[in-house]
């Protein structure tokens, strides 16, 4: 069907393809906090470097659902700077994991490149920097 | 929480999800017919998530109460939510939001089960 290709250059960023990149980022924004939440208040003490990350894994995706969200020029910075911090995040705690696992118990939703999530914490930053990539101000004024 | 309405939700949940990836792959968006499904299937999660707060007041009470609780909301909010995503989005693309929402519900009901499992009584 050809009218799938044909989607207007300003349309909003959480529609399309956005809107499920909203869902997913809501499920991991809220998997990831409740997560962090239940083990800080429980077991903080077990591991608290992975638990921190957890926590601050849980932020980078309610703010990269929001930016969805919200759309527009802001929407998008704030959705571009929470994806670029995911994939360096993932990338860096999936090595640091490996490479330490006594820091690293498997216990936060970016360790082992997210293997605990089938792997999805690796892909989803790849994808939703690829859609706001997509989504480009551009500043020739369309014929 | 390991009864056989577990196994009819799984179920449930992967057959309309392989439905709804085929139709966002086939570029149809979600028609009444699967909006309906969904809210069909929402309702069973419903039934599913209100056997289990009935439980809590038995003497099988899981050990970790607050988590089991949280997941409880999660699932019975889950494919309504992800039904009104996908009513915004009568493309393509809401078809597999609608899929992605049964995916995730077995994911929700296994750990459900496992938390259960664990009883501190």
């Amino acid at each position: 069907m050809p009218e799938a290709s044909t989607r207007p250059q300003d349309a909003a960023l959480g529609s399309g393809l956005g809107r499920v990149l909203l869902l997913v980022y809501g499920i991991f924004a809220l998997s990831a906090s409740a997560r962090a939440l239940v083990q800080i208040t429980t077991k903080f003490s077990e591991a608290p470097l992975a638990y921190l990350l957890s926590a601050f894994a849980g932020l980078v995706y309610i703010s990269a659902t929001v930016g969805l969200a919200v759309g527009g020029t802001r929407g998008r910075l704030i959705a571009l700077v929470s994806c670029s911090i995911e994939l360096i995040g993932v990338l860096a705690v999936g090595i640091l994991s490996i490479a330490d696992a006594v820091d690293f118990p498997d216990d936060s939703v970016w360790s082992r490149f997210g293997s605990g999530y089938g792997y999805v914490p690796l892909v989803l930053p790849f994808i939703g920097l690829w859609w706001i990539w997509r989504h480009r101000p551009r500043l020739e004024t369309p014929a | 929480m390991n009864g056989p309405l577990s196994v009819v939700t799984i179920v449930a949940a992967l057959v309309l999800a392989v439905w709804y990836l085929l139709r966002s792959a086939l570029n149809r968006a979600p028609s009444r017919f699967d909006l309906l499904a969904a809210a069909v299937f929402s309702a069973l999660v419903a039934v599913l998530v209100v056997i289990a707060v009935a439980g809590l007041f038995g003497d099988s009470r899981p050990t970790d109460t607050a988590t089991f609780g949280g997941y409880l909301v999660t699932t019975i909010a889950f494919v309504p939510v992800g039904a009104y995503l996908a009513r915004m989005e009568p493309t393509r693309w809401g078809s597999l939001i609608l899929g992605i929402a049964c995916l995730v519900v077995p994911v929700l009901v296994l750990r459900l089960q496992q938390i259960a499992s664990v009883t501190g009584a």
